[in-house]
């Protein structure tokens, strides 16, 4: 056990990030103290989505209590104040994201809807018969099924870099599979079924070689490892507000100014015009041309809060905590008899899948949730994986900045409760 | 903890460690595949059916206890019974465990009452009647793979 641990403690002395407080940090969240079936909820499904702290609920309240106006549109005094308030948090988008400006950054429903206006736009600008758009065998199906759909309209070709029984990727075939048809790599930051941290640095690095732009799929890195977009030079990067503790329907499209401008509008209506006529409709400058219709503004505002809270914190100290968390629980798991973790790579965060031997992950997931331990079990968007491992599903402890060491012990013992029920 | 033994009681383990009519059937006269997506369930229904009545019936598949000790109930229950008994016993199976049965009163039904707890569990019910939509299925012949989900 003190072998696993010894790598974080370095870490953590390393970078001098201070200890979080996370007594402290669990009160900001209403939620988490309630019993569930008479026991304290222990929620570890945060890769589904996190909870929310009172200054984002908050937010999103007074917001609808004072502020709530259409934006954009409005000379009235509500209507400046929700402008103020929304612009006002693509500006914290930007700095969160360390974009150039903040016409990079396009708010959209969530990283699902993000990665489908790519591949709606910038795809069927940039993809033809016969190009190929490259993938890894463990994204996540809004990373794999909007390719797809794009591949039927236009004849592309799906490639697909495997994965390693560790769960990482074979960079080897990576390399091979780059080439000069490929048209964009889309790929994982951090993979939601197994927690691997791809070399995202390296994959940019490889395809700008040979000028293909990347696209990551941020919506597990963001609340977890700190994301700087002009270092990692990325042309696109795509995260949803909930499991970054803001609210769900608001979500967030980082694109690279230049592909942005090339790009076609992505839905026609309202706030993406500049001149509509029966003849011809001019666009607004970006990144309005891709924010059709009335935006989610309370959602958005509440996105502000949850960067605000996660700024406060500071995502190294939350990623060192959670880091130390996951460590915690990879070595406690090792303890277990009958479970296997499934998922090993040397970069890993905040993702605990595993399965138990001759139990199946939905029993796992009904008696854990008697003991209110909330997890999740089945193929977690991520079916390809599921199959690489000839495993119909797993059960998925994922990790948030609220989570306890105690927590984990919890787990460990609701695990052995399942093992118990079924006579093992 | 007590309600989870209504779930799991023992004949319910006992199945999914040793399911009965586990195997792949020859001569079968009518299979069906059934698959929930989400969980992972899949199985294939093997009936031999034979003068109107179900002569032999069988399953493979992978699923969780609460399916698979579903399934092997299901394929025990259904041997001897005629096709309109087969379809009588889904109703008032699926009409157990989902709390509707439209009215009528509750039918006894025997052994597979061990599996009646699931209707407790809300999230659990497509795995107690995925085999049983199966059946349906190969009853009524239809080509494709059926969900419960």
């Amino acid at each position: 056990m003190s072998g696993v641990k010894k790598p974080v403690e370095r870490r953590l002395r390393g970078e001098a990030v201070p200890a979080l407080d996370v007594a402290r940090i669990r009160a900001d969240f209403p939620i988490l103290d309630q019993q569930v079936y008479g026991k304290p909820l222990v929620y570890l499904d945060n890769a589904a989505t996190t909870q929310k702290p009172r200054a984002v609920i908050d937010a999103v309240t007074r917001y609808y209590e004072h502020d709530n106006s259409n934006v954009h549109r409005g000379v009235h005094a509500l209507s400046q104040r929700a402008t103020e308030e929304y612009e006002g948090v693509r500006e914290k988008v930007r700095a969160f994201l360390n974009a150039r400006s903040v016409r990079e950054l396009v708010f959209v429903r969530g990283a699902t809807e993000a990665i489908n206006l790519v591949a709606a736009t910038f795809g069927r600008m940039r993809v033809r018969e016969g190009g190929e758009i490259l993938l890894t065998e463990m994204e996540h199906h809004s990373n794999i099924v909007p390719w797809q759909l794009l591949a039927e309209q236009t004849g592309a070709v799906l490639k697909v870099v495997p994965i390693t029984d560790s769960g990482e990727l074979v960079m080897e075939e990576f390399e091979r599979l780059l080439g000069p048809r490929t048209r964009l790599v889309a790929v994982a930051h951090l993979s939601n079924a197994l927690g691997t941290i791809n070399p995202v640095r390296r994959i940019i690095g490889l395809a700008h070689a040979q000028g293909v732009p990347v696209l990551l799929d941020g919506a597990q890195a963001a609340p977890h490892i700190r994301v700087d977009v002009q270092d990692l030079d990325c042309d696109f990067y795509a995260f949803s507000g909930h499991k970054l503790y803001g609210p769900t329907g608001i979500g967030v499209l980082y694109g690279k100014e230049k592909w942005l401008e090339d790009m076609p509008p992505y839905q026609g209506g309202g706030e993406m015009i500049r001149q509509v006529s029966f003849k011809r409709s001019t666009y607004s400058d970006i990144p309005a041309k891709f924010e059709a219709g009335t935006p989610n503004i309370a959602g958005a505002i509440g996105l502000g809060a949850a960067i605000d809270y996660v700024q406060a914190i500071g995502l190294d100290a939350i990623a060192a905590h959670e880091h130390s968390v996951l460590e915690y629980a990879l070595a406690a798991a090792e303890e277990v008899p009958g479970m296997r973790v499934v998922g090993c790579a040397r970069a890993k965060a905040s993702i605990l899948s595993f399965v138990l031997e001759r139990i199946h992950p939905h029993d796992i997931g009904t008696i854990l949730d008697r003991q209110g331990l909330a997890v999740r079990v089945g193929h977690h968007c991520a079916m390809p994986v599921m199959e690489h491992y000839c495993l119909p599903a797993t059960a998925r402890a994922s990790f948030a900045v609220y989570n306890t060491r105690e927590e984990v012990d919890v787990l460990m013992a609701g695990i052995r409760k399942v093992r118990e029920v079924f006579g093992q | 903890m007590n309600d989870l033994r209504d779930l799991y009681q023992e004949v319910i383990f006992d199945h999914n460690r040793n399911p009965r009519n586990c195997y792949c059937m020859k001569g079968a006269n009518r299979t069906a595949e059934g698959f929930n997506p989400l969980c992972g369930d899949r199985l294939t229904l093997y009936l031999k059916v034979e003068d109107g009545k179900i002569a032999e019936a069988s399953f493979q598949g992978s699923g969780c206890a609460i399916s698979t000790a579903s399934a092997s109930l299901m394929t025990e229950a259904l041997k001897g019974k005629s096709l309109e008994e087969a379809e009588r016993l889904f109703q008032a199976f699926h009409g157990r465990i989902t709390r509707d049965t439209g009215g009528a009163a509750p039918v006894d039904l025997g052994k597979l009452e061990v599996l009646s707890g699931v209707s407790e569990f809300p999230t659990r019910v497509k795995c107690a009647t995925l085999a049983w939509h199966t059946l349906n299925a190969a009853l009524e012949d239809k080509g494709e793979p059926v969900t419960s989900e």
